[in-house]
């Protein structure tokens, strides 16, 4: 009876969670996309309820709320879900999507999927080799396989942003490294980028007033054949691609000796053909330029901001944190470098250790276990919260950033691959920061793994990351001034 | 011979707007070269495409004029920075008397904020782009509920498929409903200036342009 109703809440709270990854999902991630694939919706707002029903579950190990059969029964169950989803669902779905969008392999777009998902998953097989992650006791098919490759994976990940987070925190927060903008800056850039445009509107009606010059005298199709239409198709390039390749340029030089001649034979106006290719050529790459300087204004205006937002209260508060964070930030790549040459993994959680020092050394007496309990579930809920915020915010910014309305579906699944992955090896690690009696359960769930290389796996990934986040970051700086203030 | 006559053309401006991914490059070149756009990317900043129109085209009055297509809608960040910049563009395209807006949407929409288009005197047309991508048997319904919206704009209305030139073809309907179009933005542009005050619209809001400012791309 009891199950039941453990069930019932279970299935609740997993159905609140969909809702939001469905909603999370349509306001944010897709609002700017009129069309949606209700498949990919699906899929990630199933990968974000089962991720979080994980959480909860641990939460719910350390208030002691449901019975404990019950719990154990559904830790084991949402594993196995996730890592369905994660092992066979999504790859497979993003090698669909994939697919459908080369022209070529749309006839046999489940044969060709398949393919990939056979490769993808050849290659995660193959990452458990260089990794002492199992006891080789365990059978090929156990959860203990799937997890391990997944817990490295995700480990790396979290590293990863770990490491940059760390580092990007400080540099974003300290008004000491905002470039000094001025309005002078602005309005300089902003002429630029009117005057490019200008000539760039002043080539095009050239090459208008050309083309229709050349249509009336009946001497060109407006469709690319024939041979005027060939030199276009050659040296004509579309909006937004590249400046011509070599291979391009001789050719269009090859046609040019070639077409000249042919004029003459013709009995043509000459300048007219040579023309549209070099303009067309000099359009191209003055739209190019008009990108970059259009992307340049608006990071200025955006520094702009930043310097005013600085001034203010909230700003100043930031400024703050941002000492104390790279202050955490030093401490934490310190840490990491001990641990490593030192090779130590923490035996003791944070919670008891305070304990310990508050009831040992400054001999303040309180009932340990009670306290224990609530600081755990405080501390591992922050965490958790904390952890989830940061990764929806950065995917959200990564698909803004990377997105475009062909690739938009591919790229929320591997966002939901990564949060999958990303939220099964949080569990993993935050077994370091509960106390004995509550990590059983998950050592229990996720059996034998060797949970002293997962922590060592992160220390190593975050110390590199964090030094080349560093590295990177002080090489944008230093170049980024001397972009604007060239005249 | 021609080009030293051509080069003196007066010109107007079209500014194009719609969301993201809408199909606006892919409109604008169609207008402007007579081709479909092969590859199609996303606009980064603003990308500006002349068209020659002659203005009452078979009668004695006949002229050329240059058509500036201005597409500032991008999807590259909707973050206030680029907004501003693109706010520029605005502004500069106002200073200079702008005087018609051509809007591109594909279905299915959603509705517009009406006060954008609050100032009327702005000539505007709208195009449903994508028309192939409706199902035929949603394709009545939607295009009344959109002739109705178009009516309450007091605009035009052109419905085509970006990537088939033969909507566009000479003498079809929608090639002459573009004409008149930009045959009314040239008469608001240069013929109504003379002493013709249009009723209700003082001369500072017609050059303020700031319905056009308010316009939001989230």
């Amino acid at each position: 009876m009891s199950f039941l109703i453990d069930s019932s809440i279970m299935i609740t709270s997993q159905i609140l969670f969909f809702g939001f990854g469905w909603l999370f999902f349509m306001r944010q991630l897709f609002k700017d996309y009129e069309v949606r694939q209700y498949v990919v919706q699906v899929i990630f707002s199933v990968t974000f309820a089962f991720s979080c029903t994980m959480f909860e579950l641990i939460i719910f190990e350390i208030l002691g709320v449901l019975n404990s059969s019950s719990r154990y029964f559904h830790w084991k169950m949402n594993l196995c879900v996730i890592l369905l989803i994660l092992v066979f669902m999504v790859p497979f779905y993003i090698g669909y999507f994939i697919v459908s969008n080369i022209r070529l392999l749309h006839k046999q777009r489940l044969l060709f999927s398949c393919l990939l998902w056979l490769t993808f998953m050849y290659f995660f097989w193959k990452l458990g080799d260089p990794f002492p992650i199992l006891s080789p006791k365990h059978g090929i098919l156990s959860i203990e396989q799937l997890i391990s490759r997944v817990g490295v994976i995700g480990v790396t990940l979290m590293a990863l942003l770990s490491g940059f987070g760390a580092v990007n925190c400080p540099y974003t927060y300290l008004s000491y490294f905002l470039r000094n903008v001025t309005d002078t800056d602005i309005v300089a850039l902003e002429r630029r980028l009117l005057q490019t445009m200008d000539m760039i509107i002043s080539k095009k009606k050239r090459m208008a007033v050309t083309r229709r010059t050349m249509f009336q005298k009946g001497e060109v199709h407006n469709k690319p054949s024939g041979f005027w239409g060939m030199i276009k198709s050659v040296t004509t390039s579309a909006p937004g691609s590249e400046r011509p390749t070599v291979e391009e340029t001789k050719s269009i030089c090859f046609l040019h000796c070639y077409s000249l001649k042919l004029l003459c034979d013709l009995n043509l106006d000459a300048h007219f053909v040579p023309d549209l290719t070099l303009i067309q050529q000099e359009v191209d790459a003055l739209e190019e330029l008009s990108r970059q300087l259009f992307l340049e204004t608006a990071d200025l205006y955006a520094t702009k901001e930043r310097i005013e937002y600085s001034k203010t209260f909230k700003g100043k508060y930031f400024n703050f944190l941002g000492y104390f964070f790279s202050i955490y930030c030093v401490w934490k790549i310190f840490m990491a470098t001990i641990n490593i040459v030192f090779d130590r993994v923490g035996k003791t959680d944070p919670v008891t250790r305070g304990i310990e020092i508050t009831v040992n050394y400054l001999g303040i007496q309180f009932d340990v276990k009670f306290w224990s309990q609530h600081i755990s579930f405080i501390l591992v809920g922050i965490i958790i919260v904390t952890s989830i915020r940061g990764l929806l915010i950065t995917l959200t910014k990564f698909f803004y950033a990377i997105s475009s309305s062909k690739s938009s579906n591919v790229i929320v699944l591997l966002l939901a691959q990564i949060m999958g992955m990303y939220f099964v090896s949080s569990v993993l690690l935050i077994r370091m920061s509960m106390p004995l009696e509550y990590r059983t359960i998950v050592t229990e769930v996720l059996g034998e793994l060797q949970f002293n290389f997962y922590h060592r796996w992160f220390d190593v990934i975050f110390l590199v990351s964090a030094l080349s986040s560093i590295l990177f970051l002080y090489l944008a700086h230093k170049q980024a001034p001397e972009k604007h203030m060239a005249p | 011979e021609g080009s030293g006559k051509m080069a003196s053309l007066d010109r107007v401006k079209v500014l194009v707007l719609g969301d993201s991914g809408v199909g606006k490059s892919s409109l604008v070149h169609l207008l402007c070269q007579n081709q479909v756009l092969g590859n199609p990317s996303w606009t980064v900043g603003c990308s500006v495409d002349v068209r020659v129109h002659d203005y009452k085209e078979g009668t004695p009055e006949e002229k050329t004029y240059y058509i500036e297509f201005w597409d500032v809608g991008g999807s590259v960040g909707s973050a206030s920075s680029v907004k501003s910049t693109r706010a520029v563009f605005y502004n500069s395209v106002n200073d200079r008397n702008e005087y018609g807006s051509c809007k591109a949407y594909a279905y299915p929409r959603r509705d517009y904020d009406r006060e954008q288009f609050a100032d009327n005197q702005i000539p505007l047309l709208v195009i449903g782009t994508k028309l192939d991508q409706i199902h035929e048997t949603k394709r009545h319904e939607v295009l009344t509920r959109t002739a109705f919206l178009a009516e309450d704009f007091n605009a035009e209305e052109i419905n085509l498929d970006c990537t088939n030139p033969r909507y566009l073809a000479a003498g079809s309907s929608n090639a002459v409903k573009l004409s008149r179009f930009f045959d009314k933005v040239i008469e608001k542009r240069y013929f109504l200036r003379d002493g013709n005050q249009i009723p209700g619209f003082p001369d500072r809001k017609r050059f303020g342009g700031g319905t056009l400012k308010s316009l939001h791309y989230d």
